[in-house]
């Protein structure tokens, strides 16, 4: 694990020197949220129920970007293979990665939240515990799915098309039980069971997967 | 034995087909409920059930693919996602004509509609990453495969427990058919099963020695011969 822990660290340093991902990420975030606040019915009861949808795709679409650019970073210099040959655990690697990945979605999801919740003028923080546990579970989520699949899809002819083709068809789950969540928050009177359970459906998923990806990483990078 | 195989499971499909087709419109009786649409449900459910199959074969030969290295795992796991790409599509299909008929509306937000679309679009994903990944394609499809194979829980769960979408209308379930309609239900899925079966086989078939070609061209390129065509 500590092993991990360098894997992530190194990321996170190359990134904090550079600013480049986190800075693209959190523009076009915003953007987004922008847009959308336009292209969607402008009326207040509409927009709560808008809102949910908004922040998720909004994070999930920022999240690819930055997950395609942290892997065009391993390939631009081959880095990918060096970093497979270090002598640490593969996994190592891969939970570095991964770790790296969701660190970097969540900064997204914490300016996204806000503004969201600012330009749209909707409640989105009476219950703040389930909304930012349900972020990071979706952003682990997504990290680790999206780490698996951008590792092999490295020496892979179009990639950044074929990333999301991949991907979204199996995060849709992932995407559903988060807007539950977040528009559960939403309502005037919040029931903590709804709230619950889905937030458990996210933590399973993000079990399952988790298990998954270490069990078949390996044999998915290696050629 | 393999040679055999394709014609045996074709002819029997062939057979049963004939013979769930005159059953299913010339003896049972009209439901009373749904009425002469009833009958769609006899290829609507049982291509369904091949998605399903077709889902877990492909993501278990991607499996020992990945882990064993062996492509012919692989070419199993290409013509399985291949064919359930077509079944997927008549399920799709013939769910949107029932649809209508039943609900007068081409699509309706309902679970199982939700769940096979969404197995179909990871099969679409997984032949077009096969078609257009380029050279280590494979490994990045049966990726797909696989996982695709274990959210096939979360959608269940998924769709069964949220209110995505109010459900309207009952819809032929199994377990409720009664007398004939059961044996002629579960006859016209095996019917399937030998198409499926056929389908893949011959598919395996052929992708195989699209793989044994290119092997020997590239062998052929490697010592110096001039190969003309394609």
């Amino acid at each position: 694990l500590r092993q991990a822990a360098t894997v992530a660290w190194k990321d996170l340093q190359v990134e904090l020197r550079s600013r480049e991902i986190i800075y693209t990420m959190m523009f076009f975030a915003a953007v987004l949220v922008v847009v959308q606040a336009f292209v969607f019915p402008s009326r207040p009861d509409l927009l709560i129920l808008a809102a949910p949808g908004m922040l998720w795709v909004v994070v999930m679409f920022a999240g690819t970007i930055g997950l395609g650019r942290a892997f065009d970073r391993e390939r631009e210099n081959d880095t990918m293979r060096a970093l497979l040959l270090v002598p640490a655990p593969r996994l190592a690697v891969f939970l570095g990665k991964a770790a790296a990945i969701t660190a970097l979605v969540l900064a997204v999801a914490a300016v996204c939240a806000p503004l969201v919740a600012l330009f749209l003028d909707v409640p989105l923080f009476q219950e703040p515990l389930p909304l930012v546990l349900s972020l990071v579970l979706g952003a682990i989520g997504f990290a680790v799915v999206g780490t698996v699949f951008a590792a092999t899809m490295l020496k892979v002819r179009s990639r950044d098309v074929l990333l999301p083709v991949v991907l979204y068809p199996l995060l849709v789950p992932m995407f559903v039980a988060g807007t539950r969540v977040t528009a559960e928050v939403l309502k005037p009177r919040v029931d903590l069971d709804v709230v619950w359970y889905w937030t458990g459906f996210l933590g399973i998923f993000d079990a399952v997967f988790l298990v998954l990806s270490l069990w078949i990483f390996e044999s998915l990078v290696i050629e | 034995m393999k040679k055999l195989a394709v014609p045996l499971f074709a002819g029997l499909g062939a057979l049963g087909m004939v013979f769930t087709i005159w059953k299913i419109f010339v003896d049972l009786p009209v439901d009373r409920v749904l009425f002469f649409n009833q009958k769609i449900f006899y290829w609507h459910v049982a291509h369904a059930f091949m998605l399903f199959l077709a889902v877990y074969v492909s993501g278990v030969a991607s499996i020992v693919y990945l882990k064993k290295r062996d492509p012919r795992w692989d070419d199993v796991a290409l013509a399985a996602a291949e064919v359930a790409v077509l079944f997927g599509a008549v399920v799709l299909v013939t769910g949107s004509i029932w649809a209508k008929a039943a609900w007068d509306v081409w699509w309706k937000w309902e679970n199982r509609l939700i769940m096979s679309l969404l197995l179909w679009l990871t099969l679409v994903g997984y032949v077009l990453v096969r078609r257009f990944a380029g050279a280590s394609g494979e490994r990045l499809a049966a990726g797909l495969a696989v996982f695709g194979m274990f959210g096939v829980p979360f959608i269940y769960t998924m769709v069964k427990e949220s209110d995505l979408h109010p459900q309207a209308g009952a819809k032929g379930n199994v377990m409720t058919l009664v007398g004939d309609m059961k044996w002629v239900f579960w006859a016209s899925v095996v019917t399937f099963l030998f198409w499926f079966l056929a389908l893949v086989i011959a598919r395996v078939s052929s992708v195989r020695a699209e793989r044994e070609l290119r092997a020997v061209r590239e062998r052929g390129l490697d010592a110096g011969l001039q190969l003309g065509g394609a």
